[in-house]
């Protein structure tokens, strides 16, 4: 029997985008596209299993060796910092980790600054690297709306084109990091699929690096 | 005494082979307490995996700590002596792991290496880490770096310490992009480190590439010392198993020269840990060096499934006419032969067995077979 590489992927748009780097790179899968329920493909004529998982649970997945690699965005590796090899940067589903608020907001130096956030860890690590004292009020959605309710004065979000920001009158204050999908591998699977890994490293980087070009 | 080897555990059975091949090479046993003063664990905070440490006043007042971590333990409460010290322990620590906000008993397998360390105690030590792991699966890899390459490497970009220590991250991470984000703007040659972050393998394949890297950056000794022991594993039949691979990072505030870290397959993090200490030991005033290493025992317990599933060997089942005698006499012929047996009247529901056994007034009859 040949051991399978397991690939988590991210459901939604950055998911199919990548799907469609790994068909363009070899590692094709036809019964992805059959339409129905399944969560998890193979093709094992090109060893791989697919599965469609939510965005901010493949690091876990990688993590816990139940995908071999996977695609995760740079925002969540931030804030889940799991155990993995991050290999690649695919150059896709680029935006920017940012502060935003209200556009007459003045920062008052003299209080604690609240900030409503989904993203707790990166907002404390941000926030410890310029010494400043803050309130953290963890959200799971609809972050921007805090500012305008008065419940925290900035928020910390992803921040894509900014139009939503610009239609709830919010501009970004800050960006923190730049965020794009990479490609994570867990740190056993690396040593005993090393080859296969690698190959699939070395073409979709090469396969990053050329849509770069264009 | 005598055991029957089913009975154990597969980690218990891990943590008697792996004491008895520590023994065979002269470590002795050492047994810990299992509090330590809370001060200890304070001044070497990022020695340990996790800062969370469980604590409690003792009948004097002073706050004792539920043990995190053995390696701090043994160096505190050794003396510097002429030759080298060598011991192995298994104790149970308290962690938090990753995740999971709450503390977890952990059972740690290891040995340390105390003294005046030269090449061959280091080799031994790397060795007995390798056969470790053979120990607990034949599919297994032990992954070598080295900190004095590394840091040579990373010195001779000749950035901020803040720099050094985000680029030390992106190497755990083996994340290239990452240290070109680190490094945009400057003008310093990263080509090596990003070189030295990319090569994984075995001996053969990385050796010669690192020799091309020692062409501009001064790491002749450190190189030459990880070719001695690199020959010696090979020699002795680990050459298949080891791979170098400088993604393994540890706090170069404790550790130098050698380090290294196992992996089982099918276990999806390291298993094993270690390295050289020198640096430690100096922080607590110590004057020797010290190599050492532990096995995490908690990894292996999915890798067990030696018994197939089954609760036990055999139920034997009896009635009220049952001879008493002769039921007794069954059940001791069954387990002297090392089986395990469950004597129940009537078959219990949720208990899996591989063969079901009643008495008559015949003698035992097989209801039963499933295995």
């Amino acid at each position: 029997m040949k051991t399978m590489l397991n690939i988590a992927l991210p459901k939604g748009r950055l998911g199919e985008k990548v799907l469609a780097m790994f068909e363009k790179s070899g590692f094709e899968c036809p019964a992805i596209h059959e339409s129905g329920r399944k969560l998890i493909f193979e093709n094992p004529e090109k060893c791989v299993r697919y599965f469609w998982v939510k965005p901010s649970d493949v690091s876990i997945y990688v993590e816990r060796g139940a995908a071999d690699i996977g695609i995760a965005g740079k925002d969540i590796l931030l804030e889940y910092e799991p155990d993995v090899y991050e290999l690649v940067d695919l150059d896709i589903g680029k935006c920017r980790m940012a502060v935003a608020g209200k556009k007459d907001f003045r920062d008052d130096t003299t209080k604690t600054l609240r900030v409503a956030t989904k993203f707790t860890n990166i907002t404390k690590t941000y926030y410890a690297s310029i010494g400043r004292d803050i309130d953290i009020i963890h959200l799971n959605g609809s972050i921007e709306i805090a500012p305008i309710l008065g419940l925290s004065d900035v928020i910390v979000d992803i921040v894509e084109t900014g139009a939503t920001l610009k239609e709830n009158n919010l501009d970004v204050r800050e960006t923190i990091v730049p965020i794009s999908a990479r490609l994570i591998a867990n740190k056993s699977s690396f040593k005993f699929k090393n080859e296969m890994i690698e190959k699939v490293a070395c073409a979709l980087s090469e396969f990053a690096a050329s849509e770069d070009k264009k | 005494m005598k055991i029957h080897e089913s009975v154990l555990k597969y980690e218990e059975k891990a943590v008697y082979s792996l004491r008895s091949l520590y023994r065979r090479y002269g470590y002795l046993p050492y047994k810990m307490s299992k509090f330590e003063e809370y001060d200890l664990y304070v001044r070497n905070k990022d020695f340990l995996v996790s800062d969370h440490i469980i604590t409690f006043t003792d009948t004097d007042g002073k706050l004792l700590a539920l043990k995190p971590d053995v390696t701090l333990s043994i160096i505190k409460n050794g003396k510097d002596a002429c030759g080298v010290q060598k011991l192995c322990y298994n104790e149970n620590v308290y962690r938090v792991t990753k995740g999971a906000q709450s503390f977890r008993e952990l059972m740690q397998v290891g040995l340390e290496c105390i003294g005046d360390i030269d090449d061959y105690c280091i080799y031994e030590v790397i060795m007995l880490a390798a056969e470790s792991l053979s120990l607990i699966s034949d599919n297994y890899v032990l992954d070598i770096s080295h900190m004095g390459i590394l840091s040579a490497v990373i010195d001779s970009l000749g950035i901020s310490d803040d720099d050094k220590k985000a680029i030390l991250k992106c190497v755990g991470e083996k994340n290239v992009h990452g240290i070109d984000a680190i490094l945009c703007g400057s003008s310093v040659n990263s080509e090596p480190l990003k070189k030295l972050i990319n090569l994984y393998g075995t001996p053969e394949k990385v050796l010669p590439e690192l020799c091309a890297i020692g062409e501009s950056i001064d790491i002749s000794s450190e190189l030459s010392s990880l070719q001695i022991i690199v020959a010696l594993l090979q020699k002795n039949g680990f050459g298949d198993h080891v791979r170098i691979d400088f993604s393994v990072v540890n706090d170069m505030n404790y550790y130098n020269g050698f380090v290294f870290k196992g992996f089982i397959e099918s276990v999806s993090a390291g298993v094993l840990s270690g390295g050289q200490y020198d640096k430690l030991m100096k922080k607590m005033g110590r004057s020797s060096r010290a190599v050492g290493f532990a096995v995490y025992l908690d990894m292996l317990e999915r890798l067990d499934d030696t018994d197939g599933g089954y609760d036990v060997d055999a139920i034997v089942l009896y009635d009220e006419k049952s001879d008493l005698s002769a039921l007794s006499d069954t059940v001791k012929l069954l387990s002297e032969n090392g089986k395990t047996i469950m004597v129940q009247r009537n078959l219990p529901d949720d208990i899996t067995y591989k063969q079901l056994l009643k008495l008559n007034e015949r003698g035992v009859e097989i209801l039963e077979n499933n295995a």
